[in-house]
């Protein structure tokens, strides 16, 4: 890690605000779906957050992500606005997708976030496409794929690293390895131990960093994302963390040694974070608090806002399958 | 007696000749698949010869085996906006990239609320006759056909080949594009350059009073040569081309059968839960009171398609199958006196 990739402290600010609005849409969604307020599918993020948070400081709104159900972290970082994106967890009209997608399908591409799958390992072969559209329109765009280590064992990964690497596409695979896939252990799933190293047989770098460390994960998504803006390829990034409520909502974590969790627990990335920059001086306690308020509220208004807006009409049921109305 | 001139063509000959006026009339356009460069031999029948040398290798670019990052890479780019053409070389290995084709392709445009859509084409080959056994000449349209989103297409001779391919690329929506093996290879008449063909129009193979016979693809061969026999014995048949599965003519067919009164519904795919059960459905529903016999399906056995040469052609529906089925429909014991 070159310090030419160390953030400066605007930077690291930025993560942290970015950070803190993920932890914020994540508590507020646990509570809504245990109130009753909200019915969905939820597959917290937490614990992830550092991730998408330190890769999108380096992204402009144009560049493209595609991600996976577990995306609401990826989604907040890259943009996507509230409002929407909470009316669409509510399936109602003023949602991302016209409350037709739903959670696991978020779609903005004012944002840049082009497809959420619920598929695991299909957010990689689309986004070598989108990243190949940039490359044929001789754009700086980039693309950055998020997935998970379960699907690294998908045989779509690997066809995407090698198409990528043969056709030198500007794409950043981010695996977010957060040792399970579902309830099954990576040691008892992954025949490697570091989904980095599955970059050698594709010619690809592949480098490993503490997920849980902004500044690691920062520094690591900056170089791969120069690295394919200057036309040099891809790199698969694995960014090792821990996901803090299960695979889903109502998930008993019973699967999950207590120790292990309790351990990771205690490397929670955002309190940690947030006492480094206060002791590095990049703000004060009063500061980040503010922050941390403000985003409060605006999650607060976007779930409020989404609840208050109308579902769907009926008729929707036979709006976008086609470009045009077909009756069959 | 199959003398090359110029006023016919090979199967493959009439797809090379849309691609390339596709590829010249919209930059947007590219072609993706195994072997699909020049180098490469330009596809597996030779389909897009000459597109890498005319377009360039970024436009017209071969890939490696990996069915799922083909139909990926093309969804992707279809989304940046582009109009990608990609080629799985075979219907059956569809099967490999299906969560591309079913849950992404098809659905991306509904489930982002029309925020995104997915202007693909996949053209593969299939169909038995060729010796290609168990894996590679299955007819599968029925799954595409039920995927909400998807559009097939499956064209039974030159003209609608270029004239149904130019109009696939051309289309909004993601499209099945499906090419009979046997008659990628057999000559035809030569197609109007540039000249398309709707999609979601039926055609009239053959006028006829008596009877319809709805089919697609290399059966409409079969098809009009059962009617070329019925009319010898005083029987005349309409043969429905319907050219594209999904969505079908409703129209033309009914239209058809409530002129007739008797249908028989054909296909190459095994005959159990094929669209002819769809089609025969419909006709009932709509043309009950009309009817003067229970709609015929005819479609091969339930098994996979064998090898050898017996079996093979006993698995193809033949003429004297649907010449058959027609007969039994103007049998006078269904009517009622």
């Amino acid at each position: 890690m070159t310090n030419a990739y160390a953030p400066d402290p605007a930077t690291k600010l930025q993560i942290y605000g970015l950070m803190s609005l993920i932890k914020q849409n994540d508590e507020h969604a646990r509570r809504a779906i245990r109130t009753g307020r909200l019915v969905m599918n939820y597959y917290s993020p937490r614990g992830q957050e550092c991730i998408p948070a330190a890769v999108s400081v380096s992204l402009d709104p144009e560049d493209y992500i595609c991600t996976i159900y577990r995306g609401l972290h990826d989604m907040v970082a890259k943009g996507v606005p509230l409002k929407p994106l909470w009316a669409e967890f509510a399936g109602r009209v003023d949602g991302t997708c016209k409350g037709k997608g739903g959670p696991m399908h978020i779609t903005h591409p004012a944002s840049g976030c082009m497809v959420t799958t619920g598929i695991v390992g299909s957010s990689m072969p689309i986004a070598n496409g989108l990243a190949w559209s940039a490359k044929l329109s001789g754009s700086k765009r980039v693309t950055v794929a998020y997935f998970g280590d379960g699907a690294s064992n998908i045989g779509a990964f690997h066809e995407s690293l090698n198409l990528a690497s043969i056709w030198k596409l500007p794409v950043i695979f981010v695996c977010q390895n957060n040792q399970y896939s579902e309830h099954t252990p990576i040691e008892k799933c992954t025949a490697i131990d570091e989904i980095a190293r599955r970059a050698d047989s594709y010619s690809m770098p592949g480098v490993r960093v503490n997920g849980n460390d902004p500044v690691e994960v920062y520094a690591a998504a900056r170089e791969a994302i120069d690295r394919a803006r200057a036309g040099e390829g891809p790199t698969l990034i694995e960014a090792v963390t821990f996901r803090f409520f299960g695979h889903n909502m109502g998930d008993d974590d019973s699967y999950m040694p207590k120790d292990k969790k309790q351990a990771a627990l205690e490397r929670d990335p955002f309190p940690l974070y947030r006492r480094r920059i206060i002791d590095e001086g990049v703000a004060t306690e009063a500061e980040l608090e503010a922050i941390d308020q403000a985003h409060e509220r605006d999650v607060r208004e976007a779930l409020e806002f989404a609840l208050a807006s109308p579902p769907p009409e009926i008729a929707e049921l036979h709006r976008d399958v086609y470009a045009q109305e077909v009756n069959q | 007696m199959n003398q090359p001139n110029t006023d016919t063509c090979l199967g493959v000959e009439a797809v090379n000749m849309a691609l390339r006026i596709a590829m010249e009339a919209d930059p947007s356009v590219l072609v993706l698949g195994e072997d699909v460069g020049d180098p490469e031999g330009g596809g597996v029948m030779g389909a897009t010869r000459g597109l890498s040398t005319a377009f360039g290798d970024d436009r017209c670019r071969s890939t490696p085996i990996s069915e799922q990052a083909i139909i990926g890479a093309a969804i992707g780019a279809s989304i940046g906006g582009f109009r990608p053409v990609a080629e799985i070389m075979l219907m059956n290995f569809t099967a490999v990239c299906m969560d591309m084709l079913y849950n992404h392709a098809a659905k991306l445009r509904f489930m982002s609320g029309g925020q995104t859509n997915v202007p693909i084409t996949v053209r593969m080959l299939t169909g038995a006759g060729a010796g290609g056994g168990g894996q590679h000449a299955d007819y599968l349209e029925a799954w595409f056909a039920h995927a909400a989103g998807m559009k097939v297409v499956a064209p039974s001779n030159n003209a609608d080949l270029h004239g149904l391919l130019l109009s696939c690329i051309e289309d909004d929506d993601p499209c099945i594009f499906i090419e009979n093996t046997p008659l990628q290879r057999s000559r035809g008449p030569r197609p109007i350059p540039g000249q398309r063909v709707p999609i979601g129009k039926a055609a009239i193979a053959r006028p006829g009073a008596d009877v319809t016979i709805v089919t697609h693809s290399r059966m409409v061969i079969n098809a009009l040569a059962a009617a070329e026999q019925l009319a010898s014995e005083g029987v005349d048949a309409e043969v429905i081309d319907l050219r594209t599965i999904s969505p079908w003519d409703k129209t033309a067919v009914l239209d058809s059968v409530a002129k007739t009164g008797r249908a028989v519904v054909v296909h190459e795919a095994v005959r159990p839960f094929g669209i002819g059960a769809e089609i025969s459905a419909t006709i009932a529903e709509e043309l009950f009171g009309d009817l003067n016999a229970p709609v015929q399906r005819i479609g091969a056995p339930f098994c996979p398609v064998p090898f050898a040469r017996e079996l093979e052609d006993a698995y193809i529906p033949s003429a004297a199958r649907i010449h058959g089925a027609a007969m039994l429909t103007m049998d006078k014991a269904w009517v009622s006196a």
